[in-house]
């Protein structure tokens, strides 16, 4: 018996969607609306006993649209707000995560990649939401996306999404795959104490003066909640700084939509996280993230054993695109190979960056993803 | 000499947002200076009020009440409420939106918030179109009314959303025109006061995108037709209120008392947190 309103501590044995739900407790995550989904649904019956322990709040909303909506409610409301789905949930909720950008909404928002289109394959992986995750909503804007490779990992981004939600006050993406959400593994969940958790800026500013949407230097603008006495409007419409429409402006629209990109692309250096495994003296790099990146590592490994100086560049920021850690490695190697559970997604944004660099991609559709030896091969025949 | 006159109701409003968008002749005006005179006679607290709207023309109005407010995405006002609901129980979270975004885009999140009975108050302006996208058949239009989209006069059954409000499950149900301004007043008091899902359905002119189709060219036309065919009958049975040209039934539907979801969910917290708990 653990006493009430504990955090885990110490190493457990859990799976992914069960790491991810203990991460968002962690991060001060205290709202979360859902929809059941396979292969996420562990994540909502998780939280939906551990929330209230920690005087959360969990509901089950009549379908994603409505959990996210409730999610972006629950943000201007003061708490840290999340929702967990797979492709189809995700493609529903595409519209809300557009107004979250625009209302630049701190929420962090789960999906576990199963394979699609459509229904597709709810029990089986994929990693074919990746360019949703960018593109999925209409019009322009910046976005932040991770990839876990690991439970470990599915506990620890998922503090690492609120961290940035919060910091940039834009809606973080969490995008699993079915692998690492069901697969069970030890996971070390360090002390309370030890867990860097990040909150939304506050007004500096008394509210007669606060203009909810006046960016600071970091292009990030101060949050006020509901409640709080600042009565803001906040609109899905383009708004000036005051929060009011200005939709016949030209001059507001392109200020507004530029700074929502710009708060992501400017403080790339900051956001993007990408490992890089014996990378020094490669002649030939994998990139590759998520469940595949495991299987690519285990290539690299034989491929060296091999004689063959290869290399592993595992993305662990997808969005914005780790574009100065895969430039350097083009740089560098005579191929690169970028193995995806998809028909090509991740591997244009390779091919945009590396420029003359030979990139050869492994596609797999429908089944267990790349095994080592199929990485290996593509490596000893790029070479 | 000199002082600066000020209306005492613009305290209410955002005056930087004026001039509105409203048509002359449009009943939100209406909805709207009901919904300031309900808070004025309340005196309630301005700072723990959230307003929120959907897409439409009266969507505009969160925007223009001096609150907290929010725009969301078409139809889901009542979702995003239910998020600023639960996540402070102590706001006052009133929506005021159309028909079309509350009933056609929005239909699920009105049926299942009510069922929950979380506490928010939902004004609904029924126009009986979509008036801001230029007057298109909607889910309260009536048959054979000629919108936009149906040259030959509308086919389809609308809904009678008082109905439709008290079988979902909301604790506070009535129906005005804007013609009712003092009891549509009180009847938003009196919702303000409740708990639970409250629901009140106002009856709007839309004189410039639907009434002219319709033989009512005016804003007047259209309060004609309300002062003729409304009765007030309180508390009569609302599964027969469906709207007529002959008849506008009006009145409160429904006022009963069922603790809400917020309360539940946070005593449910409370009690779970009595008691250590097993990992």
């Amino acid at each position: 018996m653990t006493k009430k309103r504990s955090l885990l501590k110490g190493a457990y044995f859990l799976n992914g969607d069960v790491a991810c739900a203990e991460g968002a407790i962690a991060a001060g995550c205290r709202f979360f609306a859902g929809y059941p989904i396979t292969p996420a649904t562990e994540i909502a019956e998780h939280l939906s006993g551990r929330m209230p322990e920690f005087g959360g709040i969990y509901i089950q909303m009549e379908d994603e649209i409505a959990s996210i909506a409730a999610v972006i409610g629950a943000s201007y409301s003061g708490l840290k707000a999340m929702t967990a789905t797979s492709g189809p949930g995700f493609s529903l909720m595409q519209e809300n995560i557009g107004l979250a950008v625009m209302t630049e909404t701190p929420c962090v928002i789960v999906d576990i990649m199963r394979g699609g289109p459509s229904t597709g394959q709810p029990t089986l992986p994929g990693q074919q939401d990746v360019m949703q995750a960018k593109w999925g909503s209409h019009g322009d804007y910046g976005i932040i996306a991770l990839a876990p490779s690991s439970v470990q990992e599915m506990f620890n981004l998922t503090i690492e999404a609120f961290n940035l939600s919060e910091t940039y006050r834009v809606p973080t993406l969490l995008m699993g795959d079915e692998i690492v959400a069901h697969m069970w593994e030890k996971v070390v969940i360090p002390l309370p104490s030890e867990i860097k958790t990040a909150n939304r800026k506050k007004p500096h500013v008394s509210p007669d003066k606060y203009e909810p949407f006046m960016p600071d230097d970091d292009l990030v603008p101060p949050m006020a909640c509901f409640g709080e006495g600042y009565r803001f409007h906040a609109t899905g419409l383009t708004h000036d700084e005051y929060g009011h429409p200005k939709t016949q402006s030209s001059e507001v629209q392109s200020r507004l939509v530029r700074r929502l990109c710009e708060k992501i692309s400017k403080n790339e250096d900051k956001i993007v996280k990408a490992e890089e495994i014996m990378l020094e003296d490669a002649d030939v790099a994998v990139v590759a993230y998520g469940i595949v990146a495991r299987a690519a590592l285990s290539a690299v490994r034989k491929a060296r054993e091999a004689g063959i100086k290869a290399g592993l560049l595992r993305l662990i920021t997808l969005w914005p695109f780790p574009q100065k850690h895969v430039g350097k490695v083009a740089k560098q190697v005579k191929a690169i190979v970028v193995p995806e559970m998809n028909c090509g997604q991740v591997v244009r944004e390779v091919e945009r960056v590396a420029k003359e660099t030979p990139v050869v991609f492994i596609s797999k559709l429908g089944e267990d993803p790349h095994t080592p030896k199929e990485i290996l091969e593509v490596i000893r025949r790029s070479i | 000499m000199g002082q600066k006159l000020v209306h005492p109701f613009s305290k209410y409003l955002r005056s930087a947002m004026m001039p509105h968008i409203w048509c002359s002749g449009c009943g939100n005006g209406v909805v709207l200076n009901c919904f300031v005179h309900a808070l004025d006679e309340l005196q309630k607290d301005l700072d723990k009020l959230v307003v929120v709207s959907g897409i439409g023309c009266i969507g505009r109005s969160a925007g223009y009440t001096n609150a907290d407010s929010f725009h969301t995405t078409h139809g889901r006002a009542i979702a995003f409420a239910t998020g600023v609901k639960l996540a402070n129980p102590e706001l006052d979270v009133v929506i005021l939106s159309g028909d079309g975004d509350l009933f056609a885009i929005g239909g699920n999140h009105f049926i299942h918030a009510a069922r929950r009975n979380i506490g928010i108050k939902v004004i609904c302006a029924n126009n009986f179109n979509y008036g801001m996208t230029g007057g298109q058949q909607g889910p309260t239009t009536p048959p054979e009314a000629l919108t936009t989209t149906t040259p030959y006069g509308n086919i389809e059954h609308p809904f009678n959303l008082v109905h439709l409000a008290a079988a979902s499950g909301a604790t506070y149900v009535a129906r005005w025109t804007t013609l009712h301004v003092r009891r549509l007043t009180l009847s938003i008091k009196r919702m303000l006061q409740k708990e639970g899902f409250c629901f009140i359905e106002v009856v709007s002119p839309c004189p410039e995108i639907f009434g002219r189709r319709n033989k009512m060219r005016t804003g007047l036309e259209m309060m004609e037709w309300f002062r003729r065919a409304s009765v007030v009958e309180n508390f009569s049975d609302p599964s027969k209120a469906e709207i007529t040209q002959e008849k506008i039934v009006v009145g409160e539907f429904v006022n009963v008392e069922k603790v809400s979801y917020e309360r539940l969910l946070h005593e449910k917290i409370a009690q779970i947190n009595e008691k250590s708990v097993k990992w």
